[in-house]
């Protein structure tokens, strides 16, 4: 493959940068030491759409870029230079010849285990679970998933997965074992792997799905983006499609933490992000699920929310953004964190902005404006 | 035979327009071909199931062929298009 541009998009380490994967390619955002100046650079990929684009922090060098064009079927183009030349998989993520299933575009990418140098996962649309064991280069299905004899129950048919396709996305691996996996399916609901991806179970007690008839359905719902924290990996978080809930291992019964939201805003959205370190603060981006499901900021009004109390309660943290007349959304990778003392949050829209915060939200700046629809923004 | 490469594929083959595979007897084949010297290609244009994409058409002199079973000994171009794909 012949992408090769001489392009650095990712700058020096220590600095906050951004990988910022859109409709139309992949750029980069790079801040000076104080986080003030930042400086875009790109496009990677121009036409490509990219779904995702992730930094492996176990090396410091490997990105991965989840990719296809209109016509074009879905690749993962890798790094291994922090992003000054590509090249494509030799076998991206494929379902198995005479499955009848196909990968419409590789939708999610988490690096693995920090003990297993190499290893990545990916979710795909439709559902499907894959993993690389050479750092992106080859992907296998996970067996255990994608050939369960439950995958089909818990994925659903077409009618049941979001409008831009079923998705598999929100993966982790516990940072104590590395067989200890968790997904999330939108639709099919969270689950977990205690044996490496070899059989799973669903873990959704006490999450809502109000657009499944039976009262705590065991699987069919909707997380539009699950996180476990790095530093206390009992402590879950989910934004769902039916609100905003907590689970503290070992218990397998989900907290409702969005009851606690404003009424006028409610607790829908994409995208939820954690503090690198302090398990109990978290932010959320809500959008307007009421009516017809207009998805974007309610009223116009935009603004992220923070807890710092595990979701007890929330602050509204728009300082600097549109007072009024913002019509965008933030999707579920666009949402990130950077690992610094005072930490700092971004944000792309679906409007090709992003957006900043250098103290933890309570201020924000539009860092770029102008680009392409933005799906994924991830520190590297 | 000759492959005319549209200009979305033509960064797996150095540029070139038009490249030169072995005769072939069926698309499957001579697709393999056009994969073993460019490799990701076919992957690009064909999925999993061996269907060709869908915003994708191969002619086979002039031939719409929508199988990749479909016979072609004796052929001498397969024109690879990207069809109409909005947004």
């Amino acid at each position: 493959m012949a992408l090769r541009k001489k392009v650095a998009v990712v700058a020096a380490p220590r600095r906050t940068t951004l990988l910022i994967a859109t409709r139309k390619g992949l750029w980069t955002l790079a801040a000076d030491t104080a986080r003030r100046a930042w400086k875009l650079t790109g496009p990677q990929f121009l036409g490509h759409i990219v779904h995702h684009a992730m930094a492996d922090p176990r090396d410091g060098r490997t990105v991965l870029a989840a990719a296809r064009t209109g016509h074009l079927g879905p690749t993962v183009f890798r790094s291994t230079d922090r992003g000054r030349s590509w090249k494509e998989a030799t076998q991206p993520p494929a379902f198995k010849s005479g499955s009848g299933r196909t990968v419409d575009h590789t939708f999610w990418l988490t690096p693995g285990h920090a003990t297993e140098p190499g290893v990545w996962y990916a979710g795909t649309s439709p559902q499907g679970l894959f993993r690389s064991t050479d750092g992106g280069a080859t992907w296998v299905g996970v067996d255990g998933f994608n050939e369960h004899e439950h995958r089909k129950a818990w994925c659903g048919g077409d009618q049941d997965g979001t409008p831009d396709g079923a998705k598999l996305h929100s993966i982790a691996v516990d940072p104590r074992d590395p067989r200890h996996l968790y997904i999330g399916m939108s639709s099919g609901g969270v689950f977990e792997s205690v044996d490496g991806g070899g059989d799973w179970k669903p873990l959704n007690r006490g999450v809502r799905a109000d657009f499944i008839p039976r009262p705590d359905p065991e699987f069919g719902h909707d997380p539009h983006c699950m996180r476990v924290h790095p530093k206390d990996p009992d402590r879950l978080y989910q934004q769902n499609h039916c609100g905003i809930y907590r689970l503290d291992r070992p218990a397998d019964r989900w907290m409702d933490i969005g009851a606690t939201m404003p009424k006028s805003t409610g607790a829908i959205g994409f995208p939820l992000v954690l503090h690198p370190r302090d398990p109990e603060t978290l932010w959320v981006f809500p959008m307007d699920g009421t009516d017809v499901w207009p998805r974007i900021a309610p009223g116009g009004r935009p603004a992220a929310y923070r807890s710092v109390n595990g979701g007890k309660t929330w602050q509204r943290q728009a300082m600097g953004m549109p007072k009024a007349q913002a019509w965008w959304t933030v999707k579920r990778q666009a949402m990130t964190v950077d690992q610094a003392q005072t930490v700092g949050v971004y944000f792309g829209t679906t409007s090709g902005e992003i957006w900043g915060s250098r103290d933890e939200g309570r201020t924000w700046k539009c860092l770029a404006r102008h680009l392409p629809h933005i799906y994924a923004v991830e520190y590297a | 035979m000759i492959v005319r490469i549209p200009g979305l594929l033509r960064s797996y083959t150095g540029g070139a327009a038009s490249v030169e595979v072995a005769a072939a007897s069926t698309l499957a084949e001579a697709l393999a071909g056009l994969d073993t010297r460019f490799p990701g290609l076919r992957f690009r244009i064909v999925d999993e199931q061996d269907a060709v994409r869908p915003h994708i058409k191969l002619f086979v002199d002039g031939e719409l062929a929508r199988h990749l079973a479909a016979p072609i000994a004796g052929c001498r171009e397969l024109m690879i298009v990207g069809a109409l794909s909005g947004g």
